[in-house]
């Protein structure tokens, strides 16, 4: 199963990684205190392919991309929200974190749900409650960037410009 | 024809743009510093590929400088080392990186500065577009010279009247946080105007965009005008012409009209930034720290305003007061004008220039049950050390009367009791 982990709205970097652990750029390291002081449990229990769920403006504050690196460190598969602040949005799209933009599963999941997710088609099904969401299409060039497995490697095989062709 | 933003880029991109366009845009500086840059060197390394334009990459040590552990001088010496062997032009270690690059001349009308800081928001005080970004979109424009952007939608803000005594910008600003919300003003651009923006210095001008991070900006702008101009002329390097790019026959999404004359000091309290009440509210709240420092107020004039206030006079003694001037610069000449030894006669710690106790590292950690009041510009659980900590944001004025008295207190009625009211 893929256990939801549920967050409020506005959730910001210091409360997914406090800046005091951000003297490390190592995954597993910074996965370690991920959400340590809003959900103590999370990093001990958090099994491969979880899936973070959270609301409105998810990921707002710093600019640091330590936060999308915990997340992903944690090896949740993805987080699914209401909407994301800015810098969050690319630093995720960046590193290659799948995140998806879906108000009405991130308002339906409760913490603890079931839930599968398609990451290719965007389709979230909740098996506790059994309904199903369809998550907002991602611009083109972040398909790109998503396909590539983050921007590092797009720029391996690629120019730039072929970003916006 | 456009808002400023639209405008801003359409002169970059060569031809005009609209909001909603997705540009990929040439940059003028790509601005990083010692908690991010370690990321965006790995990033470079991964990339493999070499350096577009060295002139563009402007280096900072400021978030955790001098280092105050081991993890933290392995940064720095990561970084130096990366200087040293790139032959990078641009690197700094005098101060808070927003202040730094704009007294060093980076930022100038209509240029395109990314920041790998979310406060590089603070440059469209300039007329610039400012704003931050991750550390691997630092490496992506070090090899690439360029960044995607989508062209923003506008909030205007129009700011008219002359604020009353005791109130500065920053009380403006924390009202416009507490208006808007932390999401008020996603993705969008957020143009300050109106005559209370005209006629106000830049020291004063630079707290509205280095804010309009706390309401989810993408850029915060105010349009650059002679007083802008005159600020470059005379306090930075940067001796070129510079055009006044101005919104023409704008469409904005939103237009908020606010008249500043009806506003007193305003604090945004624990543990929000748009849980904002007026100051009168808070007022006799006990306060364990007063910190005077970082991007949004600590320049010369944030310093001489406190020292004003503190002049002759002693803090409390129970309650640590540490002011941490945001660059070099404006130490020095604090310490010319004999505002320092203000301040330290009064009982304040004066700290090395950096970011210090703003982000929780070092130079003002908070212990658990306490209570910090300061300048900075924002004020998340845990920021400043102890998560059962509590973090009030408030103007230098606020932040002084609150250092003499220990408690959450009044400027105007600091100003009335030397006054014999």
């Amino acid at each position: 199963m893929s256990k939801a982990w549920t967050f409020e709205d506005n959730l910001n970097t210091d409360e997914i990684i406090p800046g005091r652990f951000n003297i490390t750029i190592d995954p597993l390291e910074l996965a370690k205190n991920v959400f340590c002081e809003i959900k103590p449990d999370y990093a001990k229990n958090v099994k491969p392919g979880d899936v973070i769920v959270g609301g409105q403006n998810f990921g707002c504050g710093s600019s640091r991309e330590h936060a999308p690196i915990a997340i992903k460190g944690s090896q949740a598969k993805c987080v699914i929200a209401a909407s994301y602040a800015r810098i969050f949005f690319r630093n995720a799209v960046n590193i290659g974190l799948p995140i998806l933009e879906c108000p009405e599963a991130a308002a339906d999941i409760t913490e603890g749900d079931d839930v599968d997710v398609n990451l290719a088609t965007g389709e979230i099904f909740n098996r506790t409650n059994g309904h199903q969401y369809q998550a907002r299409p991602l611009p083109e060039f972040v398909l790109k960037i998503a396909e590539a497995g983050g921007i590092v490697n797009f720029l391996k095989e690629h120019d730039i410009q072929e970003l916006m062709k | 024809m456009g808002t400023l933003i639209e405008e801003i880029f359409s002169r970059k991109a060569g031809r005009p743009v609209r909001a909603g366009e997705i540009l990929l845009l040439d940059v003028d500086y790509i601005m990083s510093h010692d908690n991010t840059t370690p990321l965006a060197i790995k990033a470079f390394r991964d990339i493999g590929k070499p350096i577009h334009d060295k002139n563009r990459i402007v280096l900072h040590l400021d978030h955790a400088y001098p280092a105050p552990n081991v993890l933290a001088a392995e940064n720095h010496r990561k970084i130096i080392d990366f200087v040293r062997e790139q032959e990078l032009p641009h690197f700094h270690h005098q101060g808070v990186c927003h202040q730094v690059m704009i007294e060093e001349g980076y930022i100038t009308p209509g240029a395109i500065v990314i920041g790998a800081d979310s406060h590089s928001n603070t440059y469209g005080a300039m007329g610039a577009f400012g704003a931050g970004l991750g550390s691997t979109e630092i490496a992506v424009a070090w090899v690439t010279g360029k960044c995607w952007f989508k062209v923003p939608e506008t909030i205007r803000i129009e700011l008219t009247g002359k604020a009353q005594s005791g109130v500065y910008a920053k009380d403006v600003m924390i009202y416009i946080a507490g208006m808007m919300g932390m999401d008020g003003g996603t993705y969008r651009s957020v143009e300050f105007g109106g005559d209370y923006i005209e006629n106000l210095p830049m020291n004063e001008r630079i707290v509205f965009p280095n804010m309009s991070t706390e309401i989810g900006a993408k850029c915060g702008l105010i349009a650059a005008d002679e007083v802008t101009l005159e600020y470059l002329r005379t306090q930075t390097p940067a001796q070129g012409t510079y055009e006044m790019i101005r919104p023409v026959n704008p469409r904005y999404e939103r237009v908020i009209q606010i008249d500043v004359s009806q506003l007193a000091p305003q604090v945004s309290c624990h543990p929000d930034v748009d849980h904002v009440k007026p100051l009168e509210e808070v007022v006799g709240l006990d306060v364990h720290e007063v910190y005077i420092g970082t991007c949004t107020n600590a320049r010369y004039e944030d310093i001489e305003i406190v020292a004003n206030m503190l002049k002759g006079k002693k803090v409390n003694p129970f309650t640590r007061v540490i002011v941490t001037p945001a660059s070099e610069r404006i130490y020095k000449k604090a310490m010319k004008n004999g505002l320092i030894e203000i301040l330290l006669e009064a009982g304040c710690t004066v700290t090395g220039t950096g970011c210090g106790a703003c982000i929780g590292r070092h130079g003002g950690i908070l212990a658990a049950g306490e209570r910090a009041l300061t300048t900075m510009n924002r004020n998340f659980i845990g920021r400043m050390g102890s998560p059962q900590a509590e973090i009030y944001l408030a103007s230098p004025a606020t932040a002084a009367a609150t250092a003499l008295a220990g408690k959450i207190a009044d400027p105007r009625k600091i100003g009335e009791q030397e006054s014999g009211n």
